[in-house]
């Protein structure tokens, strides 16, 4: 897998004139990879996700996922949003197998894939509850699970914890680390929380904001199987300063990059 | 200050209260009537006892004529609203999903549904006759632009993150309209029914009042011109009991099949 975005720029025009959301990107994510974007609000994260889902279409510039050009959304790009986006209607089973019936795979198959994955997430025990039933980390759990069913080469997400509370972000933050090491799958986040992003990814690409644009990529020099005890690492909490300084508008000399 | 339980706000009260006002809510209106009319204080011509009207509900039902009318009633109700659910549905959630369909055909429904349904009667008379078809008609034009409005609103509020989810799991548009935005209005869609029947029931004694054969309107129209009051209040009675049995299994129906919209 190899996304690569190119010289990109979103331009929206309003009734008080057109804005620069994101301007000159140019970004690439690798197979395997856990990379984040981090940037205030204003900064067009959540634009330049969209873009690379293909639920919005670029003004200038170009996506790439292994060559092919992005030109819509596709399963290739599973997406976790901030909302809550389970079926209401459908049981957890039957939303992880959504994604499958979609592209036309057979029941059996289905229900094979789906069960799989909610043990990868560890809710085989709800498969049979409504989504209404769960918490909100469950059904960002369930989510997952059921963009990974997909097998997406990369699988984009939205702030994905950004609606959750303190103890059960900090569960789903170990809980994303561990999947990712299990599974191998690419992720491209993006995340508002600077602490989230150094704990969880090994490239983190600063944005700045109005309009958009990469002030700095940085590489997390830490291992990748992490737990919480890596906050009170020296190099952790340096990286995390340091990108904090770059959000305040300063330089932060001390960043590997 | 402790705020009484009655007139708690927006909250729950005690189950055994809530029983006991419900049971109020009948009883007290039966027993003042029953009351007024044994304290002979109105000529029982114009308000008939209880007894009276069970008598009449009796008398009604061994001439046959209860089953008769109630039938007729139902059958016209029942015909003219599946016919405006059958219509509905696709046009609602079309104008829902589609603001060009929108476009098209916003304007004229909001313009012909405030034209009184029964204004359109003299023109129903002409065009279709005397028999069954102007009342299922009417029955129809009177609940269909409703519905459509209703369900139309309910689509808009599908959340915008459902669909796309739709896309990123390799959904088609097709897929989204019938497998995410349909069943997802399903309990709107019941909801509005339930809502409009209510509007359907009252068309259909406006119909049998001005023209019919039998059904529940045509009989009150006899029993006035008999003077027989008795009959009219157990006709009224028979209305409310169905349209509230109506309502009551469109909810049950919610329930039974919308277990996820239904607390």
């Amino acid at each position: 897998m190899h996304l690569e975005i190119n010289n990109l720029s979103k331009q929206f025009d309003t009734s008080q004139g057109s804005v620069l959301a994101l301007d000159d990107i140019n970004m690439h994510v690798e197979t395997g990879e856990f990379v984040c974007a981090v940037g205030a609000s204003g900064s067009g994260k959540s634009t330049l996700l969209r873009l690379v889902a293909g639920l919005d279409m670029p003004t200038t510039g170009e996506i790439t996922v292994d060559g092919q050009a992005v030109t819509g959304p596709g399963s290739d790009r599973g997406m976790i949003f901030q909302s809550y986006t389970l079926y209401p209607w459908m049981s957890v089973q039957k939303n992880v197998e959504f994604g499958l019936k979609l592209q036309g795979v057979g029941p059996k198959e289905r229900r094979e894939m789906a069960s799989y994955y909610l043990d990868v997430v560890g809710l085989t025990k709800f498969a049979r509850s409504l989504p209404k039933q769960l918490s909100g980390g469950m059904k960002q759990r369930v989510a997952i699970a059921r963009t990974l069913a997909s097998r997406p080469k990369i699988m984009l997400m939205d702030e994905p914890f950004g609606a959750l509370d303190v103890q059960t972000k900090e569960t789903m933050q170990q809980f994303m680390l561990d999947l990712w090491n299990r599974t191998g799958v690419s992720i491209l986040m993006i995340t508002h929380d600077v602490d989230e992003a150094v704990f969880l990814s090994q490239r983190i690409y600063v944005l700045t904001a109005h309009p958009g644009t990469i002030q700095r990529e940085v590489f997390v020099d830490l291992p990748s199987d992490r737990d919480y005890t890596i906050r009170r690492d020296r190099a952790f909490q340096d990286t995390r300063e340091g990108i904090m300084d770059l959000l305040r508008g300063k330089t932060a000399p001390a960043l590997v990059s | 200050m402790k705020p009484s339980v009655f007139w708690r706000l927006a909250d729950d009260i005690p189950k055994p209260m809530s029983t006991a006002l419900m049971v109020l809510s009948i009883a007290v209106p039966f027993a003042l009537w029953w009351l007024v009319a044994s304290l002979d204080l109105v000529n029982d011509k114009f308000l008939p006892s209880p007894l009276q009207v069970a008598q009449a509900l009796g008398r009604l039902w061994t001439d046959g004529f209860l089953v008769g009318d109630t039938a007729a009633s139902i059958m016209r109700v029942t015909v003219g609203f599946a016919l405006a659910a059958l219509v509905s549905v696709p046009i609602g959630i079309a104008m829902g999903a589609f603001a060009s369909v929108r476009s098209l055909l916003e304007p004229i429904i909001g313009v012909v549904r405030y034209m009184p349904p029964p204004a359109f009667i003299p023109l129903l008379v002409i065009y279709l006759g005397l028999g069954e078809a102007p009342k299922i008609a009417l029955i129809f034009m009177g609940t269909v632009f409703f519905n459509i409005l209703m369900i139309m609103d309910a689509v808009k509020f599908v959340p915008k993150a459902l669909l796309e989810t739709t896309y990123t799991l390799g959904g088609q548009r097709r897929q989204a309209l019938f497998q995410v935005i349909t069943p997802y209005v399903v309990p709107n869609i019941i909801d509005t029914f339930r809502i409009n029947i209510a509007t359907s029931w009252s068309l259909v004694v406006v119909a049998e009042l001005v023209a019919a054969e039998n059904g529940l309107g045509k009989r009150i129209v006899l029993a006035q011109k008999f003077f027989n009051t008795d009959e009219i209040f157990a006709c009224l009675i028979i209305l409310g009991v169905i349209g509230f049995a109506l309502d009551l299994s469109l909810r049950g129906l919610m329930k039974a099949t919308c277990k996820w919209a239904v607390d």
